[in-house]
């Protein structure tokens, strides 16, 4: 009996062990990862341009108007990942980028071709995304500074949601709000005055801001001046321009050798939406600054397209239908063809074609009436074909370039042409580290 | 805002019917229309991975493409820049 009863008492530990719910040990040996820097991203490129019909001078095509651009960019972006309890990734990028430029157009703020010809940008940005890898989601916020010299500052915020399925196929939509402050500096011709008159010597005072930003106080006895100063500062008044966009993608992988995507941006933008030391010339000769509509809605759809032919060359097209509120229409094709040398070696020559149709406030130099309500001599708004070529290389072997870190690097050369005179050279330069 | 959106579909409408690019719009939703008939397995990506494969513009072309927004009038659809900033010189 007493063996009976200590068998019962066995066999009742023995299931009361196999069904108990006592915590286990994760059998995959799953550890949550704190952030860690996974990736840096160095990009620099060099931009050289000749133009004329600048829009500082109204579009005039001589002396005056040239629109020579040089440009120096650099950005820095560093990426971190990580990944929380819930196994879900969490991605960190901070990016920086810097650029310096000279602008002949600049100096012509002031209409002796004085003014600041150069100016710096900066850009810092913060993105996050959190991934769950395993339902395919993705949730992301990010937020974006730039201030260019004297001109504008701009401030961003974005969110992403981006959903993938089980045909291959992911679905994202993008919330984008830029927030800009436009800083009202005018050509000299139309600087603000703030007299001070004494109407008794005919004494005035007039205050200047440059486009240096720089503010002085002229004090002119009976017309004549007799002393400047720059002592005096003055806030240099801004207006404000808002930019709000929604954007949806889908990209789909097709077959075991292609893979494509659409894109569709919905953009309004509200406010100052011209530049204040962009001149216009009226058909009387007399000048005037643009005036453009406080409210523009552009809608671009976009179209992709990557092919792998055989087993060394890729087809990567693109294609872009855009028109907008202002009455321009453009269309936009590009193709690149990628061709691996080696697994690790690609070379990739690339041709562009965009050609747009001109905004309706858009009038060449001298060709504004007086009596036109919204007037341009931009020619970026102006009806022009353009070409762009290149080519460039991708080095990403396995063991790194020269030393472990340094993964990839891309150098690329392109030539851009524009039916309105406007040529430029661009060469730029990627580095990936890990 | 409104009467701005109703002008901008009516521009639309008038330039799909004028030119050919009908015909492209519909080629891209038919391709994507088929997209749900393959099914491509992980161990069958090896070419759909390659670097130069994918959809998004390569981090070199980062300043070229902000180039080409500040000196033509259309931007977005792209992965680049649809509005903030100046770019005006």
């Amino acid at each position: 009996m007493k063996k009976l009863s200590l068998s019962v008492i066995g066999m009742y530990l023995m299931m009361a062990h196999g069904f108990s719910q006592a915590p286990v040990a994760d059998s995959t040996g799953y550890k949550p990862k704190k952030l860690k820097l996974d990736e840096v991203n160095f990009v620099t490129s060099y931009y050289d341009q000749t133009a004329d019909k600048s829009a500082v001078m109204g579009g005039e095509s001589g002396p005056r108007g040239i629109a020579n651009v040089t440009d120096f960019a650099s950005g820095l972006d560093l990426t971190f990942i990580g990944f929380d309890s819930k196994k879900r990734k969490n991605t960190l990028a901070l990016g920086l980028g810097v650029d310096f430029h000279t602008a002949a157009s600049q100096a012509y703020v002031d209409s002796n071709g004085t003014a600041k010809n150069n100016g710096t940008r900066i850009n810092p940005t913060l993105n996050w995304t959190r991934e769950n890898e395993q339902k395919g989601t993705s949730f992301g916020l990010g937020a974006y500074y730039s201030a260019e010299h004297n001109y504008y500052h701009s401030f961003g915020l974005n969110a992403t949601v981006s959903k993938k399925n089980k045909t291959n196929g992911e679905f994202s939509l993008k919330m984008v709000g830029f927030f800009d402050k436009i800083n009202m500096i005018y050509p000299s011709e139309f600087y603000p005055v703030d007299s001070l008159k004494n109407t008794q010597s005919s004494d005035s005072i007039v205050y200047r801001t440059s486009a240096s930003g720089q503010t002085q106080a002229f004090l002119y006895n009976n017309g004549q001046l007799v002393g400047d100063s720059k002592i005096h500062k003055q806030q240099t008044p801004t207006k404000p321009r808002n930019t709000y966009t929604a954007s949806l993608s889908f990209t789909q992988i097709l077959n075991q050798r292609m893979q494509g995507g659409v894109e569709l941006d919905l953009v309004y933008q509200t406010g100052y939406l011209g530049l204040p030391f962009h001149r216009v010339f009226y058909n009387t000769g007399k000048d005037t600054i643009e005036n453009l509509p406080s409210q523009r809605f552009k809608l671009p759809i976009g179209f992709r397209l990557n092919y792998f032919l055989g087993d060394n060359i890729i087809l990567r097209s693109y294609y872009r239908f855009y028109v907008d509120s202002w009455g321009l229409v453009s269309n936009t094709f590009n193709l690149e063809v990628p061709v691996k040398i080696t697994p690790f070696i690609s070379v990739s020559p690339f041709y562009r074609l965009y050609i747009q149709s001109a905004a309706r406030y858009f009038a060449p130099y001298k060709e504004h009436k007086e009596q036109d309500q919204y007037f341009t001599s931009n020619y970026a708004l102006a009806s022009f074909t353009s070409n762009l070529f290149g080519a460039g290389i991708r080095l990403a072997p396995p063991k790194g370039i020269l030393m472990k870190e340094l993964r990839v690097l891309e150098l690329r050369y392109s030539h851009y042409m524009q039916t309105t005179n406007l040529n430029a050279n661009i060469i730029s330069l990627n580095l990936t580290f890990k | 805002m409104l009467y701005t959106l109703r002008k901008t579909f009516i521009l639309i409408k008038v330039n799909i019917k004028s030119n050919y690019m009908s015909k492209c719009f519909v080629l891209c939703l038919v391709i994507f229309g088929l997209s749900s008939c393959a099914h491509v397995k992980e161990y069958q990506k090896s070419r759909i991975n390659d670097s130069e494969m994918s959809l998004s513009n390569r981090n070199v072309e980062k300043n070229e493409l902000n180039a080409e927004s500040y000196r033509e009038g259309s931007s977005g659809a792209n992965g680049g820049k649809t509005g903030g900033g100046c770019g005006c010189n």
